[in-house]
């Protein structure tokens, strides 16, 4: 293979420090997917069309599709796994369970990680604000409504 | 004392339309279905997810997260061309890169049988993705880059994509017999003479697109074996059907096969049993003894995991004194390389009470990827055709359609076989729906739109659907000493909260919380359960789950009656506990002296009756705001109505009646497979250009519900729910842009392109005369 070979990087995961070994054509959704065992985050389109990838990356909600994983050095991930704390769901999570904001669950990881991105900029969003919050979160089964009803929920149960 | 034979018995069974008697065995005996106003605590009641927290926390595991040790992983090599038979392959060069351990093509692999094929590399391609090669690499990234080397040599063959080119007898042929094959045909009383003495006679085409499924996660399977044991992972509606696959194309005992599915990240009809990607896995895997990983990428997945047809269908509507007086129904689809097609022209032949009426419908075969079922098949582009034709009929009669509609509803008996409704509540779905969207407010020709050169309409059509369910399916529940309980069924869940509706079942027959309850499917090491297809998951298994929860508490009622010392007739299980008259005792404490002991409860799904005709039927009723300077449809409003008998799960009910909407918009404004026609590439296999419904497209969904439970259906009162929400919306849409432009809208997707052309056409007639166009 031409190009540079691969290479060690060190970032942060949920908190916890982590290294992968990968090539620097792999992507972020590769090496969470693939080297850590991390498969909230799900590959569907892998060209960054759908946002089921999508993960923070310093806070902002990122397609890990279309991040390369060199890229991260030193950053600070959060996905979908490391939002629980203590068995406890975090609000965005258990507001997503109380409103059956998902059918089949695949879409559901990433529609997570950009209302809670969301719900960090803007305690009070407005109906209007979630729509573009998760614009670029496509969603199959048509769980739309119940994502909307669920991010203005956990809105409010995070205000209370 | 209950009947524990097992016995065979003939049922009549309902699947996508298609009416089939079948043999079903079946043990034990039935019990009567919860009365309309039962007392229930935990059926009926919205109940989110039992699953949820694993879904929330991204540890639902999908068939595409699976990591084994060893994993080897698949790319498979699709044909370039439309047609091509393959004269040689050179994969000595793929072969030679570091980490490929093998690749399989037709000059090397074993001989496996695949829908009525006798192996799954074909020596003649017949579409743009047919499988040509497979290579297993110890990385996806190898096996692709493998893929560039091997060498096909093609012989290029003429083809044909198009369904309308198809059809013609100047194109090339694809099948000796010709492409073009009657499927469906039905005729009742005399449609000619009815069109000879009618008032109004509608006659319009009607054009539906390819829609594809884009199921978010792909189509897959990971493979092992262990021994002479293959165990595959699969993303699929049915673990049994893939089963049954892998049986035929190995050659293996079904006691070697288990076939497992935990999650899965929707299927809509396309996950419907093996895929040719299961049988690579699983030749590769005995091959090289290792787990194998053959899973598609979403080009892939829009090239050869299936379809809804694109249609071309024909509809005349006759009208005499203010009825509908004939229906005739033409429809071609293009099959693609399917074996079979759907019929758009059910809910022609039965939605409506019309004594005389004409149905044909005609496969059209094409150098495409094959058809697959996609939710409702036929039924969506029909129910669309109909009921824009009525639509048409009603204002050419200037009659208000709902009420031209109203009048062939009420009927009890179904037109087609004759025999009378279990359950039809179609009128009470037309009453609730015309209030809640505001039917009065509609006017012919439309209403002025929020902003200057705007339109407003409204339009509504009705849905027909089966969903009563079938046998053979069978649960087992075990009950634990402390009074939790474990289900276990060989179902799957497609999405739409099978968990949880079982666990409902069983918690309500064991009087004991919906959490006590885990569930356990998606395993062909469980009592058999059907296809989770065609609306009939709930009512197939629903009644087999409640028969085995009820096994289960006979059973330790009789135990208890012993230990009590009071006679079982008297003892009643509530809240985790049994009683009799005052006494009440734990189920942990009535199992205290028997050890660890476990009773297990066993139910079959009973055959449906035979007297009566099961159906879902339902409403739905659009607004719509179009601009006719840009072309732009803005959907406000759907209102959504339906009738499924009784409602399990108000909650996650609601949400598939809200994702039936949001993918019948897609299909009815934006979803659109393009091929081009001179090379036969699908040029719209990404989610950049096959535009899905995103949250912005999404108009305010009402969900209503009759909630009348059906109980000549089955004992739990309940049908299907999974395609009548997707039926009749395009349809509504449709019905609302006519009546906001007075234009006819006849061909799906209606673009904002289609609809300025339509909107040019009709001024261009306008001009030369108000014509046939435009509402008289
Ligand atoms: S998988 Fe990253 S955006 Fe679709
Ligand atoms: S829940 Fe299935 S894709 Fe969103």
């Amino acid at each position: 293979m031409l190009g540079p070979g691969a290479a060690d990087v060190a970032f942060e995961v949920n908190g916890h420090p982590a290294s992968v070994h990968v090539p620097p054509h792999h992507t972020l959704l590769d090496a969470l997917r693939d080297e850590l065992g991390l498969t909230g985050a799900k590959r569907v389109c892998d060209e960054g069309t759908c946002g089921a990838c999508t993960v923070l990356v310093d806070g902002r909600p990122t397609y890990s599709c279309m991040t390369l994983a060199v890229a991260c050095e030193g950053r600070s991930i959060e996905t979908v796994e490391g939002l629980a704390h203590d068995g406890q769901l975090d609000p965005v999570q258990q507001a997503f369970i109380a409103t059956d904001a998902y059918q089949c669950g695949f879409c559901t990881p990433g529609q997570i990680m950009s209302v809670v991105a969301l719900l960090r900029a803007n305690k009070a969003p407005t109906a209007e604000d979630v729509h573009r919050a998760v614009a670029g979160n496509l969603c199959r089964c048509g769980a739309y409504p119940g994502i909307v009803e669920a991010a203005l929920r956990a809105a409010r149960a995070r205000r209370r | 004392m209950k009947s524990d034979h097992a016995r065979v018995v003939r049922t009549r069974v309902e699947f996508e339309g298609e009416i089939t008697d079948e043999l079903a065995l079946i043990q034990g005996d039935d019990v009567e279905a919860w009365p309309e106003g039962a007392a229930l605590e935990k059926v009926g009641r919205p109940t989110p997810r039992i699953d949820g927290a694993s879904k929330v926390t991204g540890r639902a595991r999908y068939t595409h997260d699976l990591r084994l040790p060893g994993m080897l992983h698949v790319r498979i090599l699709r044909s370039p061309y439309a047609r091509a038979r393959v004269r040689r392959i050179d994969a000595s060069q793929a072969l030679a890169l570091a980490g490929v351990r093998g690749v399989l093509h037709r000059f090397n692999a074993p001989k496996a049988a695949f829908r009525g094929e006798e192996t799954i590399f074909r020596d003649e391609v017949r579409f743009v993705g047919d499988e040509v090669a497979a290579v297993a690499a110890t990385s996806e990234e190898i096996a692709a880059q493998a893929l560039r080397l091997i060498t096909v040599d093609y012989e290029v063959l003429p083809h044909v994509v198009d369904l309308e080119e198809a059809m013609d007898d100047a194109s090339p042929r694809i099948d000796e017999k010709g492409n073009v094959e009657e499927a469906a045909k039905h005729e009742r009383g005399d449609v000619a003479g009815a069109l000879r003495e009618a008032d109004v006679v509608v006659e319009a085409t009607y054009r539906t697109s390819t829609q594809l499924h884009n199921s978010f996660e792909t189509h897959g399977a990971v493979a092992t074996w262990d021994g002479d044991l293959l165990t595959v992972h699969e993303s699929t509606q049915h673990v049994f059907g893939v089963r049954q696959g892998l049986q035929a194309a190995l050659r293996i005992p079904y006691g070697k096969i288990r076939v497992l599915c935990e999650n899965m990240g929707g299927g809509f009809g396309s996950k419907g049993g093996v895929g040719k990607y299961t049988i690579i896995a699983a030749l590769f895997a005995r091959e090289l003894g290792l787990p194998v990983r053959c899973v598609l990428d979403r080009g892939e997945e829009n090239l050869a995991a299936g379809n809804r047809s694109a249609t071309l269908q024909r509809v005349s509507v006759a009208v005499k004194g203010g009825r509908i007086t004939a229906l005739a129904h033409d429809s071609w689809s293009n099959a693609g390389q399917g074996r079979w097609v759907a019929d758009p022209t059910g809910p022609t032949k039965g939605l409506y009470d019309v004594p005389n009426v004409r149905a044909r419908s005609y496969k059209v075969m094409a150098n495409t990827g094959s058809l697959s079922a996609f939710r409702a098949p036929g039924y969506v582009e029909g129910t669309f055709a109909l009921e824009a034709a009525i639509d048409e009929a009603a204002d050419r009669a200037r009659i208000d359609p709902l009420e031209l509609r109203r009048r062939h509803a009420a009927g009890e008996h179904d037109p087609m076989s004759g025999l009378r409704y279990s359950l039809k509540r179609l009128i009470d779905c037309y009453d609730i729906g015309a209030k809640e969207i505001g039917w009065s407010r509609r006017k012919p020709g439309g209403l002025r739109g929020s902003a200057p050169g705007t339109r407003r309409g409204l339009g509504m059509a009705s849905q027909l659907w089966g969903g009563s369910g079938l046998p053979p399916a069978y649960a087992m529940v075990h009950l634990n000493p402390d009074g939790t309980a474990v289900a276990r069924i060989g179902t799957q869940d497609i999405g739409t909260g099978t968990r949880t509706i079982i666990a409902q079942i069983c918690a309500e027959e064991l009087g004991i919380d919906v959490d006590a309850v885990r569930v356990e499917i998606g395993d062909t090491d469980s009592p058999y359960a059907p296809i989770s297809a065609g609306s009939l998951t709930v009512s197939s298994i629903g009644p087999a789950v409640r028969l085995a929860a009820r096994d289960a508490r006979e059973q330790l009622l009789e135990i208890a009656a012993g230990i009590m010392e009071v006679p079982k007739t008297e003892l009643r299980m509530q809240r985790g506990s049994i009683g009799a008259r005052g006494a009440l005792r734990s189920i942990a404490k009535v199992f205290e002296d028997l050890q660890n002991y476990t009773v297990i409860g066993r139910g079959a799904r009973m055959p449906n009756p035979e007297d009566v005709s099961m159906k879902t039927f339902g409403a739905h009723f659009a607004e719509v705001e179009v601009d006719p300077r840009t072309g732009e449809v803005t959907v406000e409003r759907v209102v959504a109505v339906h009738d499924i008998g009784r409602v399990i799960d108000p909650l996650t009910a609601r949400s598939q009646v809200q994702g039936g909407v949001i993918q019948a918009l897609g299909f009815a404004l934006t979803e659109e497979r393009h091929v081009d026609r001179a090379t036969g590439r699908v040029l719209s296999t990404s989610l950049e250009i096959y535009k899905v419904p995103t949250v912005k497209d999404v108009p305010k969904i009402v969900v209503r519900f009759v909630d009348v439970p059906d109980t000549e259906a089955n004992n739990i009162g309940a049908k299907g729910l999974g395609e009548p929400p997707i039926i009749p919306t395009a349809g509504a849409i449709a019905n609302a842009v006519s009546n906001a432009l007075g234009i006819r809208v006849r061909h799906l997707p209606l673009t904002p392109r289609r609809l300025l052309q339509l909107v040019a056409a009709a001024e261009a007639e306008g001009a030369g005369g108000r014509g046939a166009a435009r509402p008289s």
